[in-house]
Parts: C-alpha cells; structure tokens; sequence
C-alpha cells in the first residue's frame, strides 16, 4: 500500500469515527432516558403528583416539590429579568466606551464562570444570615437569580446588538430621545432574542440543586408553600433525596420525578429554541 | 423636564449593572470574611499540607489535600472522556459533515448540556456503576471512575461547541490551500485547521476543566463522601463541592468551625476557577482577532 491509499484509508477512518463520536452523546443520552421511563414512567399517577412526601416509597408524592419549584420559577422570573435586561440595556445601548463598562464586561464573564455552590454560599451568608430570609422561598429565589444574571445579560446584550442602528437613527431623527427610542424600537425589535435567553436561563435555575442544598432548602417538607417566606424544596432536591437512599421504591420514585423534571426543561428549552427560529426567521435586516 | 427622567432611567439601568459588581464583591466578602475566621483557628500550613480531612469527626483534621485529589481525579476522567469526544465531534463537524448534518447535530448536542446535573447524578449511580461493575470486580458502589465518565459526557458539548465555533473561524483560503498540495480531509484537519484553531480549542477546553471542578450533583450522588488521599479510580473519593454539600445536609451551628470549613472549602475552589477563567479569557482576548 503506497502512501496515497493509507492518507486516503485515515481520511476515511476518521470519519466514521467522527459520526461514532458524534453519536455517542446522544446514544448514552437514549440509553439514559429510555432507562428512567422504563424504571419510573409506571409509578407516575395522579397521586404522584398530589401526595406529599412520607417514609412510605409507594405513599411518597412530589405536590411539594413540584409547587415548590413553581415557586422558585416565578420569584426568580420576577427578581431576575428586571435587572438582568436592565443591566444588558444599560451595557449595550449607554455604557459602550466607559471604563465602567468594561470592567463590568469582563466581571460579567468572570461570575459565569463561578461555579453554581459558590453563589449557595453566597446567599447563605447574604440572604440566609444577613437579610434574616432563613432557608425560606425568597433566600432560593434571590441566589439563583443572582446566578442567572449574566446569562440573561449575555443574551439581552446579543439581542440588542442584532437590533441595526439605522433604526435608531430613524427614531432619532424623529426627536425621540434616546430612553423613547430603546423602549419603542429596540427593545420591541429584540424581544424575541431577550425572551430565549431568559427562557434558558430559567431552565437552568429549575434544575439547580447545589445552590439550594447550602443555603438550607430542606429535602423533607411536609406542607406546601403558601408565602415567598416558607421553607421549600424543588423536585431536584427530592430526587436527590430520594437517589441517595438505599430502598428500591425511593429509587423508583427519583426515576418519575426526573421524568416531570425533564419534561419541565425540555419544554421551556423547546420554547426557547422555537422562539429563536421564529425570531431569525422573521426579523430579517 | 424630559432630560431629568431620561437622566434617572439611566441611573436606574447603570444601577442594576452595578448589581454584577456587588455580586462579585459579595462573594469575595462572604468568603474571605468566614475563612479568615477558619484560618485563625487552623494554621494554613496544616490547610496545605495535612494528609487527613476530617472537620466532622472527634479527631480533627484539616488537610484540604484529600478534597483536592478528589477534585482533580474526578475531573481528569471526565477530561480524559470529553476531550477526545469533543474534539472529534468538532473537527467532524466543520471539516467533514455536510452542512445541513452540521445544522441539526449542534442544537441536539446542547440537549445534554440542558439535562440538569442531579438527573447525571441519579445515571451515574444507577446504570453506570452497574455496568462498570460487570468488569471493574469489587468496584463499590459510590466511585471515582463512573462520576467522571458521567461528567464527561456532560461536558463533551462544551468542548465540541466551543472548538467548532474556533475551526469554523478559520479563513476557507488556508484549507483550500492544503488541499490544492494534494491532502487529504484528515491531513488538513490535523496538520492545517486544529493548529490554527488551537486558541480556541485551548480555551474550551479549560473552560470544560473550570466546570467540572464546580459540578457538584454528580460527585455528590455517585463518587460517595470519603475524603481519602487518594490516585485510584476504583476508589470511593470526595470533592471540595461534595464536602460542602455533605455538611449544608447536616445541622451545622453558625460560628462553629464546621460552618467555617465549608468557606474554606469554597474558596479553594473558588481560586482555582477564577484562575481558570481568567487564562482562557486572557487567550480569547488575545488571540481573537489573528485572521481579521
């Protein structure tokens, strides 16, 4: 074999082991799910879903964890995207030379990095101690948003950049001062790149279980959620409880939540990702 | 009168900018206020140096040691998993597939970065390590090796998205080039595009190794809770993030120097992704603009 069939034998190799690999992820993914719907799909029912937690694996319900997670999906919604869009408003359309700016810029980039149970401890000390929350709904709520931020940030900065400046220009030339400008044209032309970030944001708070174990959300709560002030838990806190004990029906039981859990982020992914195709489909400068 | 709230809107927009900083500045408080406490309790000497990890029992020891090979074995695994995949995954993507593959491949690999981290952790524990254990006899129940391969795949988009975007960069003259010499597809990737996309491939992949120090669920769940000092896979070990979680679950007292542990801990780990960051942002700043 002379040296042109061996370079073009490689080339051909490579390839197939790069569909292999390419595969692979998805494979284990499969494997993965087909898995939790065979151990856990049968066990979910109605009573799943409305019991609350008991010692009993065939008694035990998620109604807490589940209403607990909708909890901390709103509180985190309302806390975060205020702030976040603001702050992203704030970095792309005001603060684009300030020195300010690129500070922020480059510690924007530095927290999201920071590793999620370090923003637990974070709000331990913060909003567990100092703001005297306790482990109650609003101390979860407030440090996850404060985790999401820069990805809200990010994906609002990224939206407005889309937005052409002869828009601006325009609405200038129109008299409208610049706060008019950015909150009846750019803003309304961005919206759907803003709300897929924020959707995906979201999604990564609902799955997160680290943040919350350190600032004390407890895994066995016995009432549901009535104020922003309660004690909670989330359904990933539940199936980590339930994962970690030896028992075969709590094992069970951590396969049917993850499956409501799944289904949870797999829509609000789904959401987002059919909204930025909407959105690159229509907005087309 | 329109020039005062056009002024306060955008005092009020600067504001909520600022909210990053004094997140920034809050996370260094909280941490270096509590280990300074921690630290005039435990010489730092001791911290660094000590072999045995063990705040929680009568026999107090306080060598971070154990936690940090625990970290550090976890996540070479899981490196020694994604990078390889990852890579390939890349380079596949942007020298071989045809673009519509390359189109509906991406989007369906970030599903696994979507998967949320306690689900990874509840795989790792109920299929993995049962399936390691039909060829690694005695392996035990809680492990290293099958918490890093689960991480791994986690990571794996990380690394293939991020290296993608950096072989997709590269101006389409330089591989027309090779090939115009006569190389193959496999030859330009590898001699041609993975070179010039070093930066970026270079910056994925630390960015992989700052995430996976942080995971937390997964080590957790599956790698068990025994800070032992310790290079062996087969091996049960702890991380600094499982150590943290092991004692939020407990009922530490506030003030004690248990609960100081856990910012000691934290700011360890806190060191060495702000290291990691920075050296990749540093790259990405500096490299960024070579082809434009």
């Amino acid at each position: 074999m002379n040296n042109l069939q061996k370079n073009r034998l490689f080339d051909t190799y490579f390839k197939y082991f790069g569909i292999a690999c390419t595969f692979f992820g998805l494979v284990v993914l499969a494997i993965f799910l087909v898995n939790i719907v065979i151990e856990g799909a049968h066990r979910i029912d109605w009573d799943f879903l409305m019991n609350l937690p008991s010692r009993r694996p065939q008694k035990a319900g998620i109604l807490t964890a589940w209403t607990g997670t909708a909890w901390i999906l709103g509180l985190t919604a309302i806390i975060s995207i205020p702030i976040g869009v603001a702050a992203g408003v704030y970095l792309e359309e005001y603060g684009k030379k300030s020195q300010l700016a690129t500070i922020i810029e480059i510690n924007i980039a530095n927290l999201a990095g920071v590793p999620s149970i370090i923003y637990g401890l974070l709000g331990l000390e913060i909003f567990v101690r100092v703001l005297n929350f306790g482990g109650s709904l609003m101390a979860g709520a407030f440090t996850l948003a404060l985790l999401i931020l820069p990805i809200i940030i990010v994906a609002t900065r990224e939206a407005l950049k889309a937005v052409p400046s002869t828009l601006r220009q325009a609405s200038f030339g129109m008299g409208a001062t610049k706060w008019q400008t950015i909150w009846y044209q750019v803003l309304p032309a961005s919206s759907g790149g803003i709300l897929t970030g924020i959707i995906l944001a979201l999604s990564r708070a609902v799955g997160e279980t680290a943040p919350l174990i350190v600032i004390g959300a407890l895994a066995y709560v016995p009432f549901v959620a009535k104020s922003p002030l309660d004690e909670f838990t989330v359904l990933p806190m539940q199936i980590f409880n339930w994962a970690s004990r030896p028992q075969h029906g709590f094992v069970v039981n951590a396969a049917a939540a993850i499956i409501i859990l799944l289904l949870i982020t797999f829509i609000m992914n789904g959401i987002a990702v059919y909204l930025r195709n909407k959105w690159q489909k229509k907005v087309n400068w | 009168m329109k020039k005062t709230s056009e002024k306060v809107i955008e005092g009020g927009l600067a504001f909520s900018a600022l909210i990053t900083i004094l997140t920034t500045i809050g996370i260094l408080w909280v941490l270096l206020s509590e280990s300074i406490g921690f630290f005039q309790e435990v010489s730092i000497i001791d911290f660094l140096t000590d072999t045995q990890w063990t705040p929680l029992f009568v026999q107090k020891h306080y060598g971070i040691l154990p936690l940090l090979s625990g970290t550090f074995l976890t996540t070479a695994i899981a490196v020694a998993v994604a990078l390889p995949i990852g890579l390939t995954i890349a380079i596949y993507l942007s020298e071989y597939a045809p673009k519509s593959l390359r189109k509906k491949v991406k989007p369906a690999l970030e599903i696994l970065a979507a998967v949320p981290t306690v689900v990874y952790g509840f795989f790792a524990l109920t299929v993995v390590t049962p399936f390691l254990q039909t060829f690694i006899p005695g392996l035990g129940s809680f492990n290293a090796i099958s918490a890093g391969i689960v991480m791994g795949i986690m990571i794996i988009p990380l690394i293939s998205s991020l290296s993608e975007d950096a072989l997709f960069a590269i101006p389409k003259s330089l591989r027309e080039a090779s090939y115009g010499m006569g190389a193959t597809r496999f030859q330009t990737a590898f001699k041609v595009a993975v070179p010039s996309a070093s930066s970026g491939i270079v910056v994925s992949v630390i960015l992989a190794i700052a995430r996976a120090i942080g995971e937390t669920m997964i080590v957790s769940i599956a790698a068990g809770q025994q800070p032992i000092l310790t290079m062996d896979p087969r091996d049960a070990v702890e991380t600094i993030t499982a150590y943290i979680v092991q004692v939020s679950l407990g009922d530490v007292q506030h003030g004690s120097i248990e609960y100081k542990t856990i910012f000691a801990a934290g700011i360890t780990l806190f060191i060495f992704t702000f290291i990691l960051n920075n050296i990749s942002y540093w790259i990405k700043k500096k490299y960024q603009e070579k082809y434009e």
